[in-house]
């Protein structure tokens, strides 16, 4: 019998397709199972137990990066979604002129340029900067993270922007108005779930990076990705698979807040 | 109390966007208390004179005054003109009460007097059981009433209406079109209406300003349009008219005694300010023209070509003598017309006043 022609029957799809599935989820499936293992070994089980969950919580240095880093990244989110969304306007609500693909480009440099580059760029500059001026607080790691989290923020914003209609803007203005109300009152409660998408993803990108972190960290200023990534170069523990369960959890609960958020918002 | 003065007086205004000229010096008067219409093929520059007198756009020359006042400089949010947009343009993420109320709380208007004025728009515009709505449940005309009422809410001097009726399918339209018609006169606003729907223009405006290419052609009332055109473009945008060509051998006062080229010979009324000399193209719309029979005292003869039936009235195509052709356009009767061959030789008899000489 002829059925019409889908994707979905294409031979080998539904393979692919399971592929993809097994080798995203099966390892997170692994790790979670692990972490709550009551051995000390990894690739034996042993029985439940909480003990690692426990161990790591108790964990000084774990507790200390884990402030940090939720320190850093809420910071560099906001500062990065704030100036995401200035870009994001100033290239959209115009009409479309000479060099804003260009400017759109430079916005966009993090996602192209090797994230190592920038690293060894940045420690090449922030070492300098040190010296001169003493300063070894977190306003480096900060500041990186600010930069390299825009394009992350830029993205759902522009796309968001995109799909609003203009003669909103326009009608507001011509019912008196004044164009900082317009954007108060129209462009802001409607821009609001891109802006939400955009601190998400910007708070996650910041919270998980490792390579500019470790180039331009000052001692002792260990990030819990920082932390983890020294201590299994040190010996593979348990311990890791509960942070990094901790973490799973952590950003489902947050990007499914999220989206129950925006959906209710539209 | 402003009736000394128009509503509206553009003067001289250029718009330019880059080469191109949107607006090519056009000037109007818009008298207080009007249904003014801008009518005009799309791309003829109505638009983009809607946009300047909202202030949505600058002129590149030129002077646009409300009520006396220059106004060309001035942003949207200073002038005392609200707009009507062709998508509605309703905010999203409120009410239809809060959309209503949107123009009075920027103005900075008192709690109080707001509420008392959107209560009485959504009287005006028969939508008082749908106030705490959100806008996109509600349905095209509903929407086309909630922007009508918020445009009219703070009290504007003028209204401008960008093809407001332009998404909304037949009936609805033919309703809207009385609703709007019924909203100024119990107002007392002065609208500016922007259309290329030339029905709309005439049933609705008390005048009309035919645009193309950037310039008004000619301004009147809808009679004045439609009976005396000026221009061919104008003639030919608005309903249906059949061209003479032909050529003035006598003048006498306000009509022109024209020779045809399809033969005969018509008296036809001059455009105002022109005498043409010479060569000169006559207008007849078809239903000011009767069908005679061949023997009858007529202004055209030819042969019948092609009968077609349009319920309330037939066409008539005629081939004249010239090889041109001429349409007549006659009203059905229960007895009907049967007894109208194709081939058979036929008279045209004009109604007077119907001959026009156009300004060429």
């Amino acid at each position: 019998m002829a059925r019409p022609h889908s994707v979905r029957h294409q031979r080998g799809f539904t393979f692919i397709a399971l592929m993809c599935f097994f080798l995203l989820y099966l390892p997170m499936a692994t790790m979670v199972v692990f972490a709550f293992n009551a051995g000390s070994t990894v690739g034996q089980l042993d029985g439940f137990s909480l003990r690692w969950f426990r161990t790591a919580l108790a964990n000084d240095q774990i507790i200390e990066a884990l402030l940090r880093s939720l320190t850093i990244a809420p910071i560099a989110a906001f500062f990065a979604t704030v100036a995401a969304t200035m870009a994001a306007l100033a290239t959209t609500r115009t009409a479309p002129y000479r060099g804003m693909a260009l400017k759109v480009a430079f916005i966009n440099q993090p996602l192209m340029v090797p994230e190592i580059v920038t690293a060894v760029a940045l420690l090449v500059v922030f070492s300098r900067v040190k010296v001169w001026t003493g300063y070894t607080g977190l306003g480096y790691i900060i500041a990186a993270h600010t930069a390299f989290c825009i394009p992350f923020a830029f993205l759902p914003i522009r796309a968001r922007l995109e799909t609003m209609d203009l003669s909103l803007e326009t009608a507001a203005a011509d019912l008196y108005a004044r164009p900082w109300s317009v954007f108060r009152r129209i462009t802001l409660p409607l821009l609001w779930p891109g802006i939400l998408a955009g601190f998400m993803l910007a708070f996650v990108v910041s919270l998980d990076d490792v390579v500019i972190t470790e180039f331009i960290k000052s001692a002792g200023q260990e990030t819990l990705p920082t932390y983890m990534l020294g201590q299994l170069r040190r010996n593979v523990t348990p311990e890791m698979n509960a942070i990094s369960t901790l973490f799973l959890a952590v950003s489902v609960i947050v990007v499914s807040l999220f989206f129950l958020l925006s959906r209710k918002k539209t | 109390m402003f009736s000394a003065l128009p509503a509206i007086e553009v003067r001289d205004v250029v718009k330019s966007f880059g080469d191109a000229r949107a607006l090519d010096g056009v000037s109007v008067r818009i008298k207080e208390n009007e249904f003014f219409t801008l009518l005009g093929p799309s791309g003829c520059g109505k638009t983009t004179l809607l946009r300047l007198i909202a202030g949505f756009d600058y002129p590149t020359s030129g002077e646009i005054c409300l009520h006396g006042k220059d106004i060309a400089g001035m942003p949207p949010f200073a002038r005392p003109v609200n707009t009507v947009f062709q998508n509605y343009a309703l905010f999203p993420h409120m009410t239809v009460a809060q959309n209503i109320g949107f123009g009075l709380e920027m103005q900075g208007k008192p709690r109080s007097e707001i509420a008392a004025r959107v209560d009485q728009m959504l009287a005006l515009v028969r939508m008082e059981t749908l106030r705490s709505r959100r806008t996109s449940q509600l349905s095209g005309g509903q929407q086309q009433r909630v922007a009508l009422a918020r445009a009219l809410a703070p009290q504007p001097r003028v209204l401008l209406l960008d093809e407001p009726l332009s998404a909304l399918d037949y009936k609805l339209r033919k309703e809207m079109q009385g609703e709007l018609k019924r909203l100024q006169t119990e107002t007392g606003i002065t609208f500016i209406f922007v259309t290329h729907d030339q029905e709309e223009a005439l049933t609705m405006s008390d005048r009309i300003a035919v645009m193309s290419g950037g310039r008004i052609l000619q301004v009147g009332n809808p009679r004045d349009i439609y009976d005396n055109p000026q221009e061919r473009f104008v003639a030919d945008f608005i309903g249906e008219v059949n061209f003479l060509a032909g050529q003035v051998i006598g003048i006498d006062g306000r009509t022109a005694r024209v020779r045809l080229a399809a033969g005969g010979e018509v008296v036809a009324g001059l455009p105002e300010g022109a005498t043409p000399v010479g060569r000169a193209t006559v207008i007849v719309r078809p239903e000011h023209a009767e069908l005679r029979g061949p023997t009858e005292q007529a202004d055209l003869r030819g042969r019948l070509e092609q009968v077609v039936y349009f319920g309330t009235d037939t066409h008539l195509h005629v081939r004249l003598a010239d090889q041109s052709e001429f349409v007549l356009r006659q009203q059905n009767s229960p007895r009907g017309t049967a007894d109208l061959q194709p081939g058979a030789e036929v008279a045209i008899a004009f109604k007077p006043g119907a001959a026009r000489v156009l300004k060429d």
